[in-house]
C-alpha cells in the first residue's frame, strides 16, 4: 500500500524536479517535553557527519511540557548557518499546530506527518508523506510509557530514508547521544530502523531534497554557545562562580559545573573553585564583587531581568573598581518579555548600567568560538581595568547548536592586572589606591590578606579621594570621575577590535554585531549576487568603540547598523560616540520579533532603503 | 612622642599594641552606642591577638555601616551597598577562606532592605561574625522606625510603632546560624567576652547588639534607649571566655557553669544565672526568646551555640590554599583537556 498521497488536483510537484542537494531547511514540530530534542540532535549530527554544514535552532515555549515547540535544521552547502525564513520540509508531529505548520509553507514544500492528523487534505500544492507512528512504535517499544519518547526516533529513520542520509551515520550519532545508556540506545536505534524500513517499503520519494556527502565539516565540532562559554571560563581560570537560575543563561553555569567537576579538581582531590547558587541576582553579583575584591576570578551569568536587578551593584563595581565578569545571555524584554526568544535588547542598558555617570566595557561574541575565546579576554580585561566586564551573548547563540572550528587553546596567559605584593609595599612604603600613577586611569590595588601593615585600603561606594578615604570635596569627586573616564577611554585600545571585510565599496558600509553576523554573511552574498550591491562590512566585537569603528563610518557615506532590537540600541550608542557630522550617515536595520535574524530580511531592508 | 617614656607599651601575644587595632576618628554622634561597640571590637581583637591583616571588615549602608572606618585601620574594608553586605562577604570568604570576616550592619540594613541576604547568609553557616548594631531607627535619614522597633515604642515626633518587630536572633537560630547572641552596647563586660568567643567559632556568628541612638531614639517611650535597657536587660549568664593560649585555668563548678569547647580549643564558659537554660538547645532557645518578648524583657547572652554543624566552606570542599592566589597551572587545564573536550563534540 503506497501511502504517499499526491494531491488530487492542481499542479502537484513531482520527483521530476531538479534535485535540491544539501540546501534546505527541515522544521520538526512537536510538543514540549516529548523528548524530541534527542531525535533532532541525532538528525542534525547525521547530516553534519556526512560533511554537510548544518545549524540547528530550537524555538521553544516558556513551559515544562505540553506547549508546541519547533526545531529547525538547516543544511547549507555554502555554509550559511543563520536562520532561513523559508521551510522546505516539515515533520508535523503536533496535533495542536499541524494545520498552521502546513498553511505556513510555501508551495512545493514537503510534509511528513503523523497519520491521524490527516494533513494532506489541507493543501494540494505540497508533497505529503503519511506515517502511522503509533503502529510503528508499538512494534518496537513494548513498554507503553516509553513510546511517547521513542516515537520521535521513528521520524529520524523516515527522514534518513527520504533524504538519503546514511543510516550508519544515524547510528553513530545515536550511539553518541545515548553513550551512557546502552538500553535506551538499542531501543531508539530499533525505532529509527523501523522508520527507515517503513519509508523504504511504503513511501515514494516525491520531493527534491536530498543529502549528498561533502567534506565541509571535517574536524569541526557542534556546540551551543553556553557550553562554549563555560569551557572558556574554565580555561580562563575562573575560581568563584555565583548564579541565579534564569533562562537562557542557566545552561551556561550548569555546563560549567560539569566541566569544573571533571577538570578543575586539584591534586589534593579538592576543588579549585566555588560555585554557589545565590538567592537572587542581587546576591549573585554581590558575591562576584566580594570575590573579585578579595582576588578571585569571579563571574555570574544572567539574562535581562537579572541585569535589571544588578544595576546598583554594577555601579558599585565601577566606582569601587573591582573586577568581575557578567555574562548576559540576552532574551526578549522588557519585563519578563519572551523568556525563550532571542534579542539584543540589553545593549544600551548595560553600557551604562547604574545610576550616576557610568560606563561598562562589553564584549560581544558572534560565534561559539568567540564565546570560548572572549572568556579569557573578559577576565583579563576585568582585572586589568579593575571593573565589571559584560559579555553580551544572546539566546540564539547561547542555546542553539552551532557548527564551529575546534577552539584554540588560549594564547594569553592569565593576567591579574596591577596588584601590589608585600615586597612591592616594602619597597614603596605604602600606596594610594586610586592614584593615576601610570596615566592610564588605572590605580594599583592590594588583595585582602596581604601581610603588610600598609597593605589595606578601604573600598567604599561613597565619595573617596586618591587614598580611598571618605571625601565629599568637590575636587576629589571630580578628579576621581575624570580619571574613571580616562580609564574608559583607555579601554578603547584594549577591547577586541572589530573584524572588517572589505568589498571595495566606497558607498555602503554595514555594521553588525553578535548573532546578526551569520545573517550578514548571507545578506552580503545576496546583495552582491541578486542586486549587484557591494558593501563593506564591520563586525563590532566590543564596546567602547575602537578607532577602527570611527574610521569605518568616516569612510562610508551610508552605514547600515543592524540591531536585533526595536530601538536601534547599538545605533544609539554609535551616535553618541562618533563625530556629529557623521551621525547622518547612519541608517538602521532592526529585527525584533523574537526569532533569530535571517539574511533575507536584512537584504530586503537594505535594498528598500537604498532605493529610496 | 614623649622622649621620657621608660615603660614598653603593653602588647598582645603577637606583639601588637592596642593602637595597632584602632581606626580613624569616629564621625558618629557622641554617646552613640555604635562607638562603644567599635571599642569592644578593638579590645577583643587585640586581646585575642588576631592579626589585623587577616581580618576583613564589611558593611552595608547606614550609621552602623560607617563604623568599620573607626576601628582596625590595618584591615581591608568594604563599605558596599544597602542591605547587601552578606553577599559581598560571602564572595570575599569564598575567594580567600583564610580571612576572618567581620560584617557590621544595622537594623535597617539587616531587617528591612537586607533581610533576603541576611536569611540566606544564616542558612549557609558561612564563617563570618555578623554584628547588628540595633537601635530601632534609621539615623542617617533622621529617625524613621526600622523593622526591629517594638510594638508601642514611640518616636520623638510622637509616632507609635504598631507593627511587630523582627527578632533577628530567633530568625538566625531557626535558619542555621551556629553562634547567636544578643547584647547591649552598654554591657561592656558581656559584649567583650562574647566577641572574643565569636573569634574562636568557625561558622556564622550573629550578634544583635542593642545600641541606643542618642539623637533619635533615646527618649522616654523608646524600647532601645539606655534607660530602657538598664531596666529591662535580662542576662542569661555571665560569660567568661578562656582563650586557648591562656596559661592559667580556673576550676569551675559544672553544676553552675556551661562549658562550650570552641573549634580552636578555647573554652566559652557560661556562668548560669538562669539555672535551666541550655544554649545548645535550638528549640528551647527560640522558646525562651519568645517568652522574654512577652514579658517585655531583653534577653541577653549567648542564646545558641552549635560547634558541630558543618560550615559552608567545608561543604564546598575547596582546596586549602585561597582560591584568590592559586597559580595558573592549577586553574587553567592543559591542552590535552581542551582536545578531550573538543573530541567529545565532534
Amino acid at each position: 500500500m503506497a501511502t504517499t498521497e499526491i494531491a488530487p488536483t492542481g499542479s502537484a510537484p513531482s520527483a521530476e524536479r531538479t534535485p535540491v542537494v544539501n540546501d534546505f531547511s527541515i522544521q520538526v514540530a512537536t510538543a514540549n517535553g516529548s523528548g524530541s530534542q534527542s531525535a533532532n540532535t541525532i538528525l542534525l549530527r547525521s547530516i553534519f557527519q556526512m560533511g554537510v554544514p548544518v545549524s540547528g535552532k530550537n524555538l521553544f515555549p516558556s513551559n515544562i511540557a505540553g506547549l508546541p515547540t519547533w526545531y529547525t535544521i538547516r543544511a547549507s552547502k555554502k555554509g550559511y548557518i543563520a536562520r532561513k525564513k523559508e521551510i522546505d520540509f516539515v515533520v508535523a508531529m503536533n496535533p495542536e499546530t499541524g494545520r498552521e505548520d502546513v498553511f505556513n509553507l510555501s508551495s512545493g514544500a514537503a510534509v511528513l506527518y503523523d497519520e491521524p492528523l490527516k494533513l494532506s487534505e489541507l493543501r494540494s500544492d505540497l508533497i505529503f508523506y503519511s506515517v502511522p507512528f503509533d503502529k510503528l512504535v508499538a512494534a518496537v517499544c513494548p513498554e507503553a510509557k516509553l513510546r511517547k519518547l521513542v516515537k520521535n526516533m521513528i521520524y529520524v529513520g523516515v527522514m534518513a530514508q527520504l533524504l538519503n542520509i546514511d543510516m550508519a551515520e544515524v547510528e553513530k550519532a545515536l550511539r553518541k547521544q545515548f553513550a551512557k545508556k546502552l538500553k535506551a540506545a538499542d531501543l531508539n536505534w530499533n525505532a529509527a530502523k523501523a522508520g527507515y524500513d517503513y519509508a523504504h517499503a511504503s513511501l515514494t520519494k516525491c520531493d527534491p531534497f536530498t543529502v549528498e556527502r561533502m567534506d565541509k565539516t571535517h574536524g569541526m565540532i557542534i556546540v551551543d554557545g553556553n557550553s562554549a562559554a563555560a569551557m572558556g571560563c574554565m580555561f580562563a581560570g575562573v575560581t568563584v562562580v555565583t548564579w541565579y537560575p534564569i533562562t537562557p543563561s542557566s545552561s551556561l553555569v550548569e555546563s560549567l559545573i560539569d566541566y569544573m567537576k571533571a577538570y578543575r579538581v586539584g591534586p589534593d582531590g579538592k576543588a579549585t573553585f566555588a560555585i554557589v547558587q545565590a538567592e537572587d541576582e542581587l546576591a549573585a553579583i554581590g558575591m562576584v564583587l566580594g570575590a573579585g575584591w578579595a582576588g578571585a576570578r569571579s563571574m555570574t551569568a544572567t539574562a535581562g531581568p537579572g541585569i535589571s536587578l544588578m544595576a546598583e551593584f554594577a555601579g558599585l563595581g565601577y566606582y569601587v573598581e573591582v573586577p568581575g565578569v557578567i555574562w548576559d545571555i540576552q532574551r526578549v524584554g522588557p519585563s519578563t518579555g519572551l523568556p525563550t526568544r532571542t534579542s539584543q535588547g540589553d545593549i544600551e542598558f548595560v553600557a551604562k548600567l547604574s545610576h550616576g555617570d557610568t560606563f561598562h566595557p562589553m564584549l560581544i561574541p558572534s560565534t561559539a568560538s568567540e564565546c570560548f575565546s572572549m572568556a579569557t579576554e573578559a577576565f583579563n580585561l576585568a582585572e586589568h581595568l579593575q571593573t565589571p566586564v559584560f559579555v553580551m551573548s544572546d539566546l540564539d547563540l547561547g542555546m542553539n547548536n552551532w557548527m564551529s572550528e575546534p577552539f584554540e587553546y588560549p594564547k594569553e596567559p592569565i593576567k591579574r592586572g596591577k596588584i601590589l605584593s608585600k615586597e612591592d609595599l616594602d619597597r614603596l612604603g605604602g600606596f594610594n589606591r586610586y592614584k593615576d600613577v601610570d596615566g592610564d586611569g588605572i590605580g594599583y590595588r592590594t588583595l585582602p590578606g596581604i601581610d603588610h601593615p600598609q597593605g589595606a585600603w578601604f573600598a567604599r561606594g561613597s565619595g573617596h579621594n586618591e587614598k580611598g578615604q571618605y571625601s565629599e570635596r568637590p575636587d576629589d569627586y571630580k578628579n576621581n570621575l575624570d580619571r574613571l573616564r580616562r580609564k574608559f577611554e583607555n579601554a578603547r585600545t584594549l577591547v577586541p577590535k572589530p573584524e572588517v571585510v572589505r568589498d571595495e565599496s566606497n558607498d555602503i558600509g554595514i555594521i553588525a554585531y553578535g548573532t546578526s553576523h551569520h545573517a550578514l554573511v548571507e545578506a552580503l552574498d545576496q546583495l552582491k549576487d541578486d542586486h549587484g550591491v557591494h558593501a563593506d562590512y564591520l563586525r563590532l566585537r566590543a564596546f567602547p568603540f575602537t578607532p577602527e569603528v570611527h574610521d569605518f563610518i568616516a569612510s562610508h557615506p551610508r552605514v547600515y547598523v543592524i540591531d536585533q532590537n526595536r530601538d536601534g540600541q547599538m545605533l544609539n550608542l554609535l551616535k553618541l560616540d562618533i563625530a556629529p557630522e557623521h551621525v547622518v550617515r547612519l541608517r538602521s536595520v532592526r529585527h525584533y520579533n523574537g526569532l533569530p535574524i535571517d539574511g533575507r530580511s536584512v537584504t530586503d531592508d537594505i535594498i528598500s532603503q537604498e532605493s529610496k | 612622642m614623649a622622649a621620657t617614656a621608660t615603660t614598653q607599651p603593653k602588647t598582645n601575644h603577637i606583639g601588637l599594641t592596642v593602637l595597632d587595632y584602632r581606626g580613624s576618628k569616629t564621625t558618629l554622634c557622641a554617646g552613640c552606642g555604635h562607638n562603644a561597640i567599635s571599642e569592644r571590637i578593638i579590645d577583643a581583637f587585640y586581646e585575642m591577638g588576631m592579626q589585623p591583616e587577616r581580618v576583613i571588615k564589611l558593611s552595608g549602608i547606614g550609621c552602623s555601616s560607617k563604623s568599620p572606618a573607626y576601628f582596625m585601620g590595618r584591615s581591608h574594608s568594604f563599605n558596599s551597598v544597602h542591605g547587601r553586605m552578606p553577599s559581598v562577604t560571602t564572595g570575599a570568604v569564598l575567594a580567600n577562606s583564610r580571612l576572618v570576616a567581620l560584617g557590621v550592619s544595622g537594623d535597617g540594613d539587616t531587617a528591612s532592605i537586607g533581610i533576603g541576604q541576611f536569611v540566606h547568609l544564616m542558612r549557609r553557616n558561612l564563617p563570618v561574625i555578623y554584628i547588628i548594631e540595633d537601635n530601632g531607627v534609621y539615623g542617617l535619614t533622621k529617625g524613621q522606625f526600622s523593622a526591629t522597633a517594638d510594638v508601642g515604642s514611640k518616636l520623638k515626633t510622637g509616632v507609635i510603632n504598631d507593627l511587630p518587630p523582627i527578632d533577628t536572633c530567633a530568625l538566625a537560630i531557626s535558619l542555621g546560624a551556629t553562634f547567636v547572641g544578643r547584647s547591649f552596647s552598654g554591657d561592656k563586660r558581656q559584649l567583650h567576652a562574647m566577641l572574643k568567643a565569636a573569634l574562636a567559632h568557625r561558622g556564622t556568628v550573629m550578634i544583635d547588639v542593642v545600641s541606643p541612638c542618642v539623637t533619635f531614639n533615646d527618649h522616654e517611650g523608646s524600647t532601645k534607649s539606655y534607660k530602657f535597657m538598664k531596666d529591662h536587660e535580662e542576662p542569661l549568664h555571665e560569660i567568661n571566655f578562656v582563650p586557648r593560649f591562656a596559661e592559667i585555668d580556673v576550676d569551675y563548678d559544672p553544676g553552675s557553669v556551661v562549658n562550650v569547647t570552641m573549634h580552636d580549643g578555647s573554652s566559652l564558659r557560661l556562668h548560669k544565672i538562669e539555672e535551666d537554660y541550655d544554649p545548645t538547645n535550638k528549640i528551647g532557645a527560640i522558646k525562651r526568646i519568645m517568652e522574654s518578648q512577652e514579658a517585655e524583657e531583653v534577653l541577653t547572652g549567648v542564646l545558641y551555640v552549635n560547634t558541630q554543624a558543618p560550615n559552608f566552606l567545608e561543604m564546598l570542599d575547596m582546596t586549602d590554599a585561597p582560591l584568590a592566589t592559586l597559580p595558573e597551572r592549577l586553574i587553567r587545564p592543559s591542552r590535552e583537556v581542551l582536545e578531550e573536550c573538543m573530541e567529545a563534540l565532534r
